[in-house]
C-alpha cells in the first residue's frame, strides 16, 4: 500500500441480489486531498460511500482506509474518520456544548480534551454568546460550520462530507470551503459527495459515477477541458445523460 | 359532492394501504374481548369451600353431601365459629363458605322455609358470583329432591353476602369498557394522526391553497374512522353475545345509537387534538395520556367510580367515556330502557356539541 | 391590472420563545405577467415565508399584496382557485400512486386530468410509464415531476414554485428549467425560489434576498452589470497560501474562493494581466494564471451583503 494515499479502491463491487450497485470501481485518494465524489441519484454514490465508512460490506474487491483494510478493521476505519453530512449532525435540542461534549465523549477525548477544544472552537468560530443556546437557535451557516468542527474533533485522516453546503449563503459558504482548504492544508484527507457541481469545483480532483461505475476522474479544469465543456456542470451532465439506469 | 367522495376515497387508500395498522385496528378489539373474555374467566372447578354448621342435622348433612359430590367444591374445613371464617378467607384458603343457621332442619320443616348463607370472596367478582350461584344450584337441586317426599313445598332461601366488592362491580362490565377504549383508540387517535401527518408531510399546504372547504376536509377525514368504528362496535357486539354469553338486554337500536354517538364525539376529541399539535408524535401521547388513560381509569371501567376519592370522583365526570360507559352498561347489561339513560346521553350529547365546536373554531385556514 | 403578483411594504414577524425574529422586512416587488421570476437567497432569507403569505397560507403584519389582482386577505379564496403551488418539502401522498395523486388533486380543483392536458402533457408523458407506481417508490427528479403535474392540474395563473430545485442532480435540475420556459410559452406567470445563485441567470428577472430584506431587483444581466468594481480570477498551484497572502496583504480589496480560481478586486485596479500579476507577486506565489472576468450573480449578491 501506498503511504500517501489515503483511500485506495480496487475493484470495489456491491451487489443487492441481480442489482449491482457499484460495480467494481477503482480509484485513490491522496493524503490531504479534497476529493470530490459525483454521481446521479441512482448512481451508487450513496452505496459507495458506506462501503467506504466501514458502514456496509462491499461483495468483492479490496479497499484500504486510512491505513486499515476494510473487511479486517472496519472498527479502526470508524476510530479514524469524521463524518458530516447537511441533513443530520448536530442535535438541534441540545445546546452547542453539549454536542461537543457528545461527540467528544463518543470519539473517547477526556474531559479535559473536550473542554479545550469546546474553548478552541467557541473562539474559532465566534460563538462565545451562543454556546450555551440550543444548536437550532443558530442560523443554518453556522449549524454547518460548527457539524464540520465537529466532525474534526478528533483529528480525523479522513473527513466525508455529504452535500455539506447547501442552501447558505455564499459568503457563508466561502468561509465553510476556507474552512475545508484549512483542514486539508494540515493533512486531513476530504471526501464529498454532492451532486451540487459547483461544489464540486472546489475539489482538487473529481470523480463521476454513472451505473455504478466510476466514468470520470481528473480535476476540474482538466475534465472541462476533456469534455470540451464551460462548466462541470456540463461535464456532469454529457456523462449523466449517458446513464441507462437513469433514475428510474 | 365529487370532490368530497375523492377525499373519502383517498383516506381509505391510505387506511387500507397501511396493512399493519389496519390489522391493528380490526384485531385490537378482537383481541381485547377475548382476553377479558377468557383470561377472567369463571369456570371454576374444585374450589376450596368453608362450611359452618350450626344446626348438625339431616337437612344439612344431606345439602353438605350433595355439595362435597359436585365437581366444582372442595370441602377443605368444617369450621365452628364465625371468627374462624375470616381468617380462613384472608388467608386465601377458601373462597366460598356456607353457613347454616342453628335448627335449620327444624324451621325449614316446621315454617316450611329456611335460609342458608353463602359468603364469597368477591375480591375476583366474576368467580365469586359464579361460585354462589353454583352453591346455590346445588342447594336448589337438594330442595327439590326434598318436595318429592312431602306433599307441601320447602323453601330454603340462600342469602349472599359478597366480601370485598358487595356489589359485583365488573362482571360483565369488561365489554362496554372494551368499547370504549376501541372507540378511543380507533377515532380520536387515528383521527388525529392522520390530519396531523398531511401537516407534517406538508401536503396540507397544498390542500389549503386549494379551494376545497376546510371543513369538508376534516368531515372526509372522519368518514372512514366512522365506518371502521361501526364495524368495531358491531363485532364486540357479536363476539359478546355470540362467543362470551354476555347477553344483550336492552333496545339493540338505542346501544347502536348511543354507540355511535359516542364515537361522533371521540372524532370531535380526534379533530380537537389534530389542531393544537403539529407532530404525529405528539398527537399519539396527547391521545394516549389525555384520553386512552382516563377512559380506563375514571371511566369506572376499571375501577369503581364510587370507590374513588372525591376529587377524582368530579374529575371522572369530564370523562366522555365514564358517561358512556354508564349508558352502555345500563342498556346492554341492565336492559334499561332510554328513559333510564336520558341524563347521560343529554350530557354526552353536550359534550359533543361542544367539543365539535371548538375545534371547527380552531381548526385553521391557514398554516399559523 | 397588469401584474400577475403585487406586493407593498410587506413585513411578517414570528414570536420565538420571548424574542420576535423578522422574517419579512419592507418587501416590495411586481411580477408581470408571464414573467419568470426568481427569488434568490439562502434558508433563511424569508422565500418561504413570502411564498406562505402569497398563497393565503399566512397572514403578514403590515403590508398588502395582490395576486392575480385579488388581494391575499379578504379574496383568499379566490386565490386558492387560481395559484398552483409547490411546496419546498415533497408534498404527495407516498403511499398513492402517480395516477392517485394526479387524480386527487384534480379534484381537489375541481377539474380532471383530461381538462388541462394540453399544458402537463409533456411533463405527464415522462412519468406515464410509472402511473401505477406509488409516489413513494419514485426517484427524485420523478417526484419533482409529478408535483410540478399536481400543481399544473388547473392551469393555474401564478405558479408558486419553493425551492424545487433543492435535492436534485444536475440533470434533473437542468430538465425542470427546460419545462418552467415550456409553461412560459404557456402564459403562465411562475415565481420561483433558490438558494443556487447559478439558477438566477434562467429567470426573465431575479430579486436577491437575504435577511429578510431584498437587496436588489433587476434582471440578472441588470445585475451582473451593476458591479462596477473590476474583477479578476486568480489561479496558482497553492490556492489556500494564495487565498491567506492575497488576505493579508493591502494590495486587494476582497478574494473570495470560487472553485478552481479565486475572484479578486484589487485596491487599486491594474491595467493589464502583467500589471496584476506583478501586483499578486509582491505578497505571494508567481506562478500565476491571471484574468479579467465578468462578475456572476454570486459575486454581486456578495458584494450587495457588503453593504
Amino acid at each position: 500500500m501506498n503511504d500517501d494515499h489515503a483511500i485506495s479502491v480496487s475493484q470495489l463491487t456491491k451487489r443487492f441480489g441481480s442489482f449491482t450497485a457499484v460495480d467494481a470501481i477503482t480509484f485513490n485518494v491522496k493524503r490531504g486531498e479534497i476529493f470530490g465524489f459525483l454521481g446521479a441519484n441512482g448512481a451508487g454514490k450513496t452505496t459507495a460511500m458506506r462501503m467506504l465508512c466501514g458502514l456496509s460490506f462491499p461483495t468483492s474487491g479490496q479497499a484500504t482506509i486510512a491505513g486499515f483494510d476494510l473487511y479486517r478493521d472496519a472498527e479502526k476505519i470508524k476510530k479514524n474518520i469524521g463524518y458530516m453530512s447537511q441533513k443530520f449532525s448536530l442535535y438541534e435540542d441540545l445546546t452547542i456544548r453539549e454536542n461537543i461534549r457528545f461527540y467528544g465523549g463518543i470519539y473517547g477525548l477526556t474531559d479535559k480534551q473536550i473542554k479545550s477544544k469546546t474553548d478552541f472552537m467557541v473562539d474559532h468560530l465566534h460563538l462565545e454568546n451562543q454556546v450555551d443556546n440550543l444548536v437550532k437557535s443558530l442560523p443554518l451557516g453556522w449549524k454547518q460550520k460548527l457539524s464540520f468542527s465537529v466532525a474534526m474533533l478528533h483529528h480525523p485522516k479522513i473527513v466525508f462530507l455529504d452535500e455539506p453546503t447547501g442552501g447558505v449563503d455564499p459568503v457563508t459558504r466561502r468561509e465553510f470551503w476556507t474552512m475545508i482548504y484549512e483542514a486539508a492544508h494540515e493533512g486531513t484527507t476530504v471526501f464529498v459527495t454532492t451532486h451540487y457541481m459547483d461544489e464540486a469545483e472546489y475539489c482538487d480532483r473529481v470523480s463521476i459515477m454513472v451505473d455504478g461505475r466510476v466514468d470520470a476522474l481528473d480535476t476540474p479544469l482538466e475534465l472541462k477541458r476533456k469534455f470540451n465543456a464551460p462548466s462541470m456542470e456540463e461535464v456532469f451532465i454529457q456523462l449523466a445523460r449517458k446513464a441507462k439506469r437513469s433514475d428510474n | 359532492m365529487k370532490q368530497f367522495l375523492f377525499f373519502v376515497q383517498k383516506e381509505f387508500y391510505h387506511l387500507l394501504r397501511d396493512r399493519r395498522t389496519l390489522f391493528i385496528l380490526f384485531g385490537m378489539p378482537l383481541m381485547q374481548i377475548l382476553i377479558f373474555g377468557f383470561a377472567l374467566t369463571n369456570e371454576v372447578k374444585n374450589t376450596r369451600i368453608a362450611i359452618l354448621d350450626n344446626s348438625r342435622d339431616e337437612a344439612t348433612a344431606g345439602i353438605i353431601h350433595q355439595l362435597e359430590a359436585s365437581r366444582y367444591f372442595d370441602i377443605v374445613k368444617n369450621i365452628r365459629g364465625y371468627g374462624e371464617l375470616e381468617p380462613a378467607f384472608r388467608e386465601g384458603k377458601v373462597k366460598l363458605a356456607v353457613v347454616f343457621p342453628p335448627r335449620f332442619q327444624y324451621t325449614l320443616l316446621h315454617e316450611n322455609s329456611a335460609s342458608v348463607q353463602l359468603i364469597a370472596d368477591a375480591t375476583d367478582p366474576n368467580v365469586a358470583n359464579t361460585l354462589a350461584n353454583y352453591a346455590t344450584a346445588i342447594i336448589m337441586d337438594y330442595q327439590k329432591s326434598m318436595k318429592g317426599q312431602q306433599d307441601f313445598p320447602y323453601t330454603i332461601n340462600t342469602e349472599m353476602r359478597m366480601l370485598y366488592n358487595p356489589q359485583l362491580k365488573g362482571s360483565y362490565n369488561f365489554v362496554p369498557g372494551v368499547m370504549a377504549m376501541v372507540l378511543m383508540l380507533v377515532c380520536a387517535m387515528m383521527t388525529s394522526i392522520s390530519i396531523v401527518r398531511e401537516k407534517e408531510m406538508g401536503t396540507m399546504e397544498i390542500i389549503l391553497v386549494s379551494p376545497i372547504m376546510p371543513i369538508r376536509v376534516v368531515i372526509a377525514k372522519m368518514v372512514p374512522y366512522f365506518l371502521l368504528s361501526g364495524v368495531n362496535i358491531a363485532s364486540i357486539l357479536l363476539l359478546s353475545v355470540f362467543v362470551l354469553d354476555v347477553p344483550i338486554q336492552g333496545n339493540l337500536v338505542l346501544l347502536v345509537s348511543e354507540c355511535l354517538l359516542f364515537t361522533v364525539t371521540v372524532l370531535a376529541l380526534g379533530l380537537l387534538i389534530s389542531s393544537v399539535t403539529d407532530s404525529q408524535q405528539v398527537a399519539m401521547l396527547i391521545s394516549l395520556m389525555g384520553l386512552f388513560l382516563p377512559t380506563i381509569m375514571l371511566s369506572g371501567f376499571m375501577f369503581p367510580v364510587e370507590n374513588m376519592p372525591i376529587p377524582l370522583q368530579i374529575v371522572s365526570n369530564i370523562v366522555p367515556a365514564k358517561w358512556f360507559y354508564y349508558i352502555v352498561k345500563n342498556i346492554m347489561i341492565k336492559g334499561l330502557g332510554f328513559g333510564y339513560v336520558w341524563k347521560e346521553t343529554l350530557v354526552l350529547t353536550g359534550m359533543t356539541v361542544f367539543f365539535m365546536l371548538v375545534s371547527i373554531k380552531k381548526f385553521k385556514i391557514r398554516l399559523e | 391590472m397588469n401584474s400577475a403578483v403585487k406586493v407593498n411594504n410587506v413585513y411578517k414577524s414570528f414570536k420565538k420563545g420571548k424574542t420576535e425574529v423578522k422574517a419579512l422586512q419592507e418587501i416590495s416587488f411586481e411580477v408581470n405577467k408571464g414573467e419568470l421570476f426568481g427569488l434568490i437567497g439562502p434558508d433563511g432569507a424569508g422565500k418561504t415565508t413570502l411564498f406562505r403569505i402569497l398563497t393565503t397560507l399566512m397572514l403578514a403584519n403590515k403590508g398588502e399584496a395582490w395576486v392575480d389582482g385579488f388581494e391575499v386577505v379578504s379574496q383568499y379564496k379566490e386565490i386558492r382557485k387560481r395559484v398552483g403551488y409547490m411546496p419546498g418539502r415533497f408534498s404527495l401522498y407516498q403511499d398513492l400512486t402517480v395516477e392517485e395523486n394526479l387524480s386527487f388533486f384534480a379534484t381537489l380543483f375541481n377539474t380532471s386530468l383530461q381538462e388541462n392536458y394540453d399544458l402537463i402533457k409533456s411533463i405527464y408523458q415522462q412519468i406515464e410509464p410509472f402511473k401505477k407506481r406509488r409516489a413513494g417508490a419514485l426517484s427524485g427528479g420523478m417526484k419533482q415531476k409529478l408535483a410540478l403535474s399536481c400543481a399544473l392540474i388547473h392551469r393555474p395563473t401564478v405558479l408558486f414554485l419553493d425551492e424545487p430545485t433543492t435535492g436534485v442532480d444536475a440533470v434533473s435540475r437542468k430538465e425542470f428549467w427546460e419545462l418552467l420556459h415550456q409553461l412560459q410559452a404557456h402564459g403562465i406567470t411562475i415565481i420561483v425560489s433558490t438558494p443556487y445563485m447559478d439558477e438566477a441567470s434562467l429567470c426573465d428577472r431575479v430579486a436577491l434576498m437575504q435577511e429578510s430584506r431584498i437587496m436588489e431587483i433587476n434582471s440578472p444581466k441588470g445585475i451582473t452589470e451593476n458591479f462596477k468594481k473590476p474583477l479578476w480570477s486568480v489561479r496558482s498551484a497553492d490556492m489556500y497560501k494564495l487565498m491567506l497572502d492575497l488576505r493579508s496583504g493591502d494590495v486587494v480589496d476582497t478574494c473570495y474562493p470560487f472553485g478552481q480560481y479565486h475572484h479578486v478586486v484589487f485596491k487599486k485596479d491594474p491595467h493589464t494581466v502583467e500589471e496584476a500579476k506583478q501586483a499578486i507577486a509582491t505578497i505571494s506565489a508567481k506562478d500565476l494564471e491571471v484574468q479579467r472576468i465578468p462578475a456572476t450573480i454570486e459575486d454581486c449578491f456578495m458584494e450587495l451583503m457588503r453593504k
